[in-house]
């Protein structure tokens, strides 16, 4: 065991790029775009008879949103689900109830206490059957399956009270990407309903933790919004932090010890190579990408003073945004590309600074007492999260001036907010004092809703995507 | 985690558990790990290291005990009288075995966020390195390394803890 550790500190000193394939898991491949297509179950001959079977009668009480199983027009083996499309009409609806009930804002009844509506009542809906259980809104939905192979999956939103659809979508999706359209039904009911811009059709990528607190082994990893599809990236035998998506999802920008010393790569997920960021000796930390992805940020210790730099993500010149004695690290963009708030501790400790997009006009904005840390700019705009400390960590909010703060989270220490992308929801990692464990939380913008994301072991540095192409 | 910084980690914390600096704890840690082999001899006066080899981390904490490793005030990357008796006893050290090179690591307590601390304990093994280089340690022999709070030594959440994690260990490479 000690050799083979010898023979690795060797080989890594040696052939930093041989290491970078024995850290990495198998490529993922790009699932490409989902295609919307008009919903459309009038092709499929209509069935005679309703036999609804009610599971639990209790549950029916306070229904905000009755989302029953979606009908399948026949049932046809699927790769997605090894029950068919009848029993992958079910698994659809149970994602989008979990969806909606886990955003806090609704009180949806999923499929498990719902009768099973028929394939012709997809676009003529029972009403007289919801409304005497008190659904106000309804959800139909349907699966089926082309003989190609791809899923047709209808969504529906009615309002029971006005007998009346809402809106309407449909998508085609290969079998693999089955919850990606149980994801979109999510983002257009809770459009409809919110009149937000949709969030759950998207991915986050994280830091997955194991081991002890003095040996732990961080490996990137990523998953879906509401945790499914989840997959380690590296092997966790270099030390990985920090990843950050793409706006396209193609690249995962992140931090990785693997030749040793801190360094950001550009991993591309398609083909599962690296590079550096920038071909450079110093140590480069904290990796950002600007909104149209034709940017990445970085900090860069040169002679042990860390500033921020700019560079292209093809590649070329960097630029020195800060020129400090003071640690400057971290940054992120305002959505329309044009300022980047970002922290140092050029005051003394820890505080936020908004600049311009070439480095000038540095102006802090923090002076609300505590620190400020780990700026993160919402792409709405309007606000920015950071980790306060003052005491514990937690995660705030304040406008973009410094205004307005806001204390959302009351953790011993809770770190590194990320948006999602409707800017209404903030993701962030929260550890426990003594034992170091940490796992992924989020919070909405009331500070009252909050949960723990299912990971399948600790997990920190969460850095949610955009809205899937 | 890296098999090499496990390595390293394992040799830094068992010389690094026997530092008394004014920083380290009041309470005694615990005794250090066997890590190192049977003929691990433990840190003592002697100037002169015996039974352990030149260019091993062993024969380096033999030499100079606990000034291995420097401790810092929160937030802080200075280097104070204390650190600069431990520095200079390292230099000492680096002057009689010209041949050796070592590593300067870095490293932050908790209670910071995660890329700060990365860049805090850069500017902490770089001001223990800019001490020794100016001690006559050529720089080139010097390489600097920072863990932020990824690697603690201590594993409290308590200030006694954070002492002890807030450092700079030189480490032997050759």
């Amino acid at each position: 065991m000690k050799s083979v550790s010898l023979v690795a500190l060797l080989l890594t000193a040696a052939w930093p790029a041989a290491l970078f394939a024995q850290d990495l898991g198998a490529p993922v491949g790009d699932d490409g775009p989902v295609e919307t297509t008009a919903p459309d179950a009038s092709q499929v001959k209509e069935e005679e008879g309703i036999s609804f079977t009610v599971t639990d009668e209790s549950a029916w009480s306070d229904i905000g949103i009755a989302i029953p199983a979606f009908a399948t027009d026949r049932e046809r083996a699927t790769p997605a689900n090894e029950g068919g499309t009848g029993a992958l009409g079910r698994e659809i609806a149970r994602v989008i109830t979990a969806n909606l009930r886990n955003n806090g804002l609704f009180k949806p009844v999923g499929p498990d206490s719902l009768p099973q509506p028929a394939f012709p009542q997809i676009t003529a809906p029972a009403y007289g059957t919801w409304s005497g259980k008190g659904a106000e809104m309804l959800v139909h939905g349907y699966v089926r399956a082309r003989d190609d192979g791809k899923l047709v999956v209808g969504c529906y939103l009615y309002d029971v009270a006005l007998q009346d659809q809402l809106v309407r979508e449909g998508w085609v999706v290969g079998p693999a990407d089955w919850r990606r359209a149980a994801h979109k039904c999510s983002d257009l009911i809770f459009s409809r309903l919110t009149g937000e811009s949709p969030f759950f059709d998207s991915r986050i990528a994280y830091i997955a933790e194991t081991g002890p607190k003095d040996r732990r082994v961080k490996r990137l990893a990523v998953m879906d919004s509401d945790g499914a599809n989840h997959r380690f990236l590296t092997l966790g035998s270099a030390t990985a932090l920090t990843p950050r998506y793409s706006p396209d999802y193609s690249k995962i920008l992140y931090l990785s010890y693997v030749d040793g010393n801190p360094r950001i790569y550009v991993y591309d997920i398609g083909t599962g190579k690296q590079t550096l960021v920038t071909e450079n000796r110093n140590p480069t930390i904290a990796p950002r990408w600007s909104p149209d992805g034709k940017a990445i940020l970085y900090s860069m210790a040169v002679a042990g003073n860390t500033d921020i730099y700019r560079v292209p993500a093809t590649g070329g010149q960097s630029v020195r945004l800060t020129n400090n004695p003071g640690i400057d690290v971290g940054g992120s963009f305002s959505p329309d590309g044009r300022k980047i708030v970002f922290e140092s501790d050029r005051s003394g400790s820890q505080q936020c600074y908004v600049m311009d997009a070439d480095g000038s006009n540095q102006k802090r904005i923090s002076f609300a007492g505590g620190r400020c840390a780990t700026p993160e700019w919402s792409p709405r705009g309007d606000q920015i999260a950071f980790t306060r400390i003052a005491g514990d960590f937690n995660v705030a909010v304040m406008s973009t001036s410094g205004g307005n703060l806001r204390v959302l989270t009351k953790g011993w220490q809770d770190e590194a907010p990320t948006w999602a992308p409707n800017g209404r929801i903030i993701q962030f990692f929260r550890t426990e004092k003594n034992t170091g464990r940490s796992g992924i939380w989020q919070v909405d913008l009331t500070g009252q809703n909050e949960r723990r994301l299912p990971t399948p072991v600790d997990a920190s540095d969460p850095a949610w995507g955009p809205i899937r192409p | 985690m890296n098999t090499k910084l496990a390595t390293i980690l394992l040799l830094a914390s068992a010389t690094g558990l026997g530092a008394c600096s004014k920083k380290a704890p009041e309470v005694l840690p615990p005794p250090p790990e066997d890590n190192s082999g049977s003929n691990a001899i433990q840190p003592g006066p002697q100037v002169q290291p015996t039974g352990t080899v030149v260019g091993t981390q062993d024969h380096f904490a033999a030499a100079v005990g606990s000034s291995t490793t420097i401790y810092f005030d929160t937030d802080r990357y200075n280097v104070d009288s204390q650190d600069a008796a431990a520095l200079q006893a390292q230099a000492q050290y680096f002057a009689r075995y010209p041949q050796i090179t070592f590593t300067i690591q870095g490293h932050a307590d908790e209670r910071g966020t995660r890329e700060y601390n990365i860049a805090l304990g850069e500017k902490r093994a770089t001001s223990a390195k800019n001490f020794l280089v100016s001690l006559g340690v050529n720089p080139a022999r010097i390489a600097v390394v920072s863990y932020g709070k990824e690697t603690p030594v201590a594993l409290g959440s308590d200030e006694a803890s954070w002492a002890r994690n807030r450092r700079a260990a030189s480490v032997i490479i050759n």
